[in-house]
């Protein structure tokens, strides 16, 4: 039986497609058969980041209306072995995915891969309920701002009543706090929620810290998830965040400003 | 921040007034979550019954509905003003 893990938050732009990508690569380089799945119907990005939007012939709606076969979809990723995405499509919109028709292809999937990765999107409409739905496990990216915080509770809300395994009265989804966009430089000086702040308000487990980092971009860029950019330190996190869920113990980095020596106090740097 | 960021003008913390800001809001909607979506015009038409009979202000009902195990237990709250206030 395969784990599936949904990449979720509510709010949009604050990094789950980046955060799929990266803990999809992260989880394929340490051995796991993964395939992850775009549940963006209409607005896919996730074959953009992943360097695939030319290789995209069927969709996760081809196959979920049996005009396509898994095998005919499934597109093997480039940048590392064990991966496979599977692409939403562009041209239907979010209703076109039923939820016997997604538990019928997760189920398949479920037999060939170890993880199933499930990038949301934004909202909490029909789309994004049927990306959590089937989840095991949760991972809620956040940004530190207030909107965001306060949408990831709502997503909390949903993933507690909404979710197959809430319905069942089966063991809860567990969830994991990925806070994106973070700058110990402006936490420092007050000018953003720190990771104890958001930890508290949301009550849940963190996964990790990813900085503000330019090497997001620079990635997106040209497709390479930015979990491949090890020089980077957002790169770093991700991997990182990736250990912990394997269950491995990782002390968390790029949380604090790096202490200054007595001249950078006195005169600033 | 260096020693001459004190000569400037001192910024507020506006970290911690969105942390006041979150805590307040997000305890609030925690606490309706679970109610039913007809329960705010369950609260209205209620009000409009009793303030056939007694003047009373919109804050003095409230309602709500706790779940527990094996049933529903709606609560209803209705605080009437005192003696010689009535209408």
């Amino acid at each position: 039986m395969a784990t599936i893990i949904v990449v979720t938050s509510g709010k949009g732009g604050v990094g789950k497609t980046t955060s799929s990508a990266s803990i999809a690569v992260g989880l394929a380089q340490r051995g796991n058969k993964t395939v992850v799945i775009d549940f963006d119907v209409g607005l896919r990005n996730l074959d953009l980041i992943m360097n695939c939007e030319r290789r995209v012939v069927y969709d996760f709606v081809n196959v979920i209306n049996g005009e396509a076969t898994l095998n005919q979809a499934l597109i093997k990723d480039k940048h590392v072995d064990n991966l496979h995405i599977l692409p939403a499509s562009q041209t239907r919109d979010k209703d076109a995915l039923s939820k016997e028709g997604v538990e019928r292809v997760l189920n398949e999937l479920g037999e060939r891969f170890d993880y199933i990765i499930c990038d949301s999107p934004a909202g909490i409409e029909h789309g994004a309920q049927m990306a959590l739905y089937f989840a095991d496990q949760a991972v809620i990216v956040t940004n530190p701002e207030v909107s965001s915080v306060r949408d990831s509770d709502r997503i909390l809300g949903i993933l507690q009543s909404k979710s197959r395994r809430a319905e069942l009265g089966l063991e809860p989804i567990k969830e994991h706090l990925l806070l994106t966009r973070y700058n110990p430089e402006r936490v420092e000086i007050g000018e953003m929620l720190g990771v104890k702040d958001v930890e508290e308000i949301l009550a849940i487990k963190l996964l990790g810290v990813i900085p503000e980092s330019k090497a997001v971009l620079t990635a997106s860029n040209q497709g390479t998830p930015v979990i491949l950019d090890q020089t980077s330190d957002a790169g770093q996190a991700y991997s990182d965040a990736v250990d912990r869920l394997l269950g491995e113990n990782r002390e968390h980095r790029f949380i604090d400003l790096p202490k200054k020596g007595f001249f950078k106090r006195m005169f600033g740097g | 921040m260096s020693f001459f960021d004190y000569f400037k003008s001192k910024k507020k913390n506006t970290a911690l007034i969105a942390r006041e800001r979150l805590q307040i809001i997000v305890a609030h909607e925690r606490s309706k979550k679970d109610q039913p979506d007809y329960l705010p015009q369950l609260q209205k038409e209620i009000l409009d019954v009793i303030r056939k009979y007694v003047a009373i202000d919109e804050d003095m009902v409230q309602v709500q509905l706790d779940k527990n195990e094996s049933c529903s237990v709606l609560e209803l709250n209705v605080t009437l003003p005192e003696r010689g206030e009535q209408a």
